[in-house]
């Protein structure tokens, strides 16, 4: 044991690692700083079990448009634990993303963002675009069917940019088209240029944590003024500081472990997201679906006015991070208490609120045509009125019941009709389907006489 | 006091510094750029495909048609194809429309029954002649470039139409 010991301290004196991290682990921080302290930490846990588990799946990856989905394929079900190793991928890139999430509400309502903070605040939202960025390219990487979906719907978002759209669409596709330069692409962005990016910004963010200090928490009553803070910052924790490692570090430590091993459980008990059909752009019977955190994005494109949407593609991002980054500059002093801000507290939950509705809508999708519904119950289907038990089969044929229910069956997208007779009458019924509705396309162009009166006549046995 | 004769010294090799470390920066970069900005820098063709025989399709049908793309590099496999819709208005006159919803890109699915194209991502329709019936779609379906050539229906191959943020 002796020559270890030797072996340790020679290795110290010539590198100097103890000189390096003593100052780091010994720096004071503000007494106080709890457990709302800790999201950021896990933040950086998650990205370095990315860095890891992504390392693991680049050793078995096939970063080629022709061979990725087979490559997939056999992580998911070949690979010893590459199912295991794609969980663990998946629910750490979830897991990011809501530390992140969770780290900057906290750093709103505590307005921890103010002087001298503020350059925290904006590499936060540079790291925030860009944890988005790898989320979104991670998924393209799943390359199957709803992974180059995905990328088209992604390029089209950016065709709204203005003048210089079709360019940026261009670029993200690698060509015209998809082909073999959109995967080697997508694979670059995800595993070398955002990485990179986001090395550099969390070693700032980190470096700023560090020299700026750790926010005290705040206390209504105490200001901040840009003319006394670090003075009295420096005052506050030659006084009362305490040394950051352990007794800061340890809930940051407890938290983040505790945060891993969630993730190790969810993607032990769920696995990783199925893989859909093979990365064919000519097979039209996809359902592309972003993974949930931009399924929120997903909903607002379906529920969004028509006459703005296209404007608000461009606009809606530009002005979102506009105000994020504007925030310390708008307000970087005063109160900090969430107790005396109470616009900071309602501004989150709303935001929250909106995002989990969103995310609720999404997941339902109610405005999207509900395919498999092809069949009504044999029980909706009139026995005794033939031209109304004709009209039923005329009501499947025509695919009324992707977007209207009857009896359980069918889309959302449209109002149910399992009681239509109750509310219009055979005029009103007439009128509506062959002029359409709002939201209902005119069947006057492809329906006979005939077959509108046997439609009809379904329709007034549903009372 | 420091000698004038040393400031422009330090001001010399500070510049000197500074440019010798610019230009194989700048040098190295074109092709890196090049790289990243491919696509813009190369002008892609587009050619006519063959995508059905005049017998396959009957007057007032509208089918799937797949084609391979322009071009395609070697390992693009299944990623290499297109899809779009074909429809024969008469015995000589064609129509084909891309795959892709004007709204988000999506694959629209021709529903025979219902003669209409429906989007399963946010619940785009468009009528038989490609023109919007419902949902969030901006502008009709994009039309392709179409052909009959003799027996043979061709159609030109077209970039992933993308929406503007005007139309």
């Amino acid at each position: 044991m002796k020559w270890l010991k030797k072996t340790g301290r020679w290795i110290n004196d010539r590198s100097g690692f103890t000189e390096m991290m003593r100052p780091l682990m010994d720096h004071p921080v503000p007494p106080g700083s709890k457990w709302a302290y800790v999201f950021g930490s896990a933040t950086l846990f998650c990205f370095i079990l990315q860095i890891a588990t992504g390392i693991g799946l680049a050793l078995l990856y096939q970063p080629s448009s022709d061979k990725a989905f087979q490559s997939l394929q056999y992580i998911t079900y070949q690979a010893k634990m590459g199912k295991l190793l794609r969980g663990i991928h998946f629910f750490g890139a979830s897991g990011m993303i809501m530390m992140a999430g969770l780290h900057m509400i906290r750093v709103y309502i505590t307005a921890a963002y103010k002087y001298p903070r503020e350059m925290g605040w904006i590499s936060g939202v540079v790291l925030l675009i860009l944890t988005i960025a790898m989320g979104f390219t991670g998924q393209l990487l799943r390359w199957d069917n709803n992974g180059v979906w995905s990328a088209v719907v992604a390029a089209e978002q950016l065709g709204r940019i203005p003048f210089i759209g079709k360019f940026f669409a261009r670029l993200l596709l690698g060509g015209d088209t998809l082909g073999g330069q959109s995967l080697s692409r997508f694979f670059s962005y995800h595993v070398f240029l955002i990485p990179s990016l986001l090395f550099i910004f969390i070693g700032f963010h980190l470096w700023l944590v560090v020299r700026n200090g750790i926010s005290e928490p705040p206390r209504s009553g105490h200001l901040v003024d840009p003319a006394t803070y670090r003075q009295w910052y420096r005052n506050m924790l030659r006084q009362s500081g305490v040394p950051f490692w352990p007794y800061a570090a340890w809930r940051d430590a407890l938290f983040g472990s505790i945060i891993i091993i969630l993730i190790f459980v969810l993607a032990v008990s769920f696995g990783p997201p199925a893989l859909t059909s093979p990365p064919d752009p000519s097979n039209v019977s996809a359902s592309p679906r972003p993974d949930w955190y931009l399924l929120w994005i997903y909903a607002l494109f379906a529920l969004m006015p028509r006459q703005i949407e296209s404007y608000a593609m461009f606009f809606g991002p530009l002005l979102v991070f506009f105000l994020l980054f504007a925030l310390p500059f708008i307000s970087n002093k005063g109160e900090r208490s969430p107790l005396k801000r109470p616009w900071s507290i309602v501004a989150s939950c709303f935001v929250i609120v909106l995002v989990i509705s969103l995310l609720v809508a999404g997941n339902q999708s109610a405005w999207s045509p509900s395919f498999h519904s092809t069949k009504l119950s044999a029980s909706s289907i009139p026995v005794t009125d033939t031209l109304a038990s004709s009209g039923a089969v005329l009501f499947q044929q025509k695919a009324c019941l992707y977007c209207h229910k009857i009896d359980g069956r069918g889309g959302d997208v449209g109002p149910e009709l399992s009681h239509v007779a109750s509310k219009l009458n055979e005029q009103q019924m007439i009128i509506r389907i062959v002029n359409g509705a709002q939201n209902m396309p005119a069947y006057g162009g492809s329906l006979t006489n005939s077959e509108l009166t046997r439609l009809v006549s379904f329709l007034k046995t549903r009372k | 006091m420091i000698p004038q004769n040393e400031i422009d010294r330090r001001k010399f090799l500070v510049r000197l510094s500074l440019l010798a470390g610019t230009v194989p920066a700048l040098v190295v970069a074109v092709p890196i750029l090049s790289a990243l900005l491919g696509p813009l820098l190369q002008k892609q063709k587009q050619e006519w495909r063959r995508v059905a025989n005049l017998s396959d399709i009957a007057v007032g049908e509208t089918k799937l048609i797949t084609y391979v793309n322009a071009d395609p590099l070697p390992w693009a496999g299944v990623t290499a194809k297109s899809a779009a819709w074909l429809r024969r208005e008469s015995e000589q006159l064609f129509v084909a429309f891309s795959a892709h919803c004007t709204h988000l890109g999506c694959p629209v699915r021709w529903e025979a029954g219902a003669q209409l194209f429906m989007c399963p991502c946010h619940g785009g329709v468009y009528y038989k002649d490609g023109s919007v019936a419902a949902g969030p779609p901006p502008k009709s379906l994009n039309k392709i470039e179409v052909r009959v050539n003799k027996n043979n229906v061709e159609i030109r191959t077209a970039p992933v139409p993308i929406t503007t943020i005007t139309e």
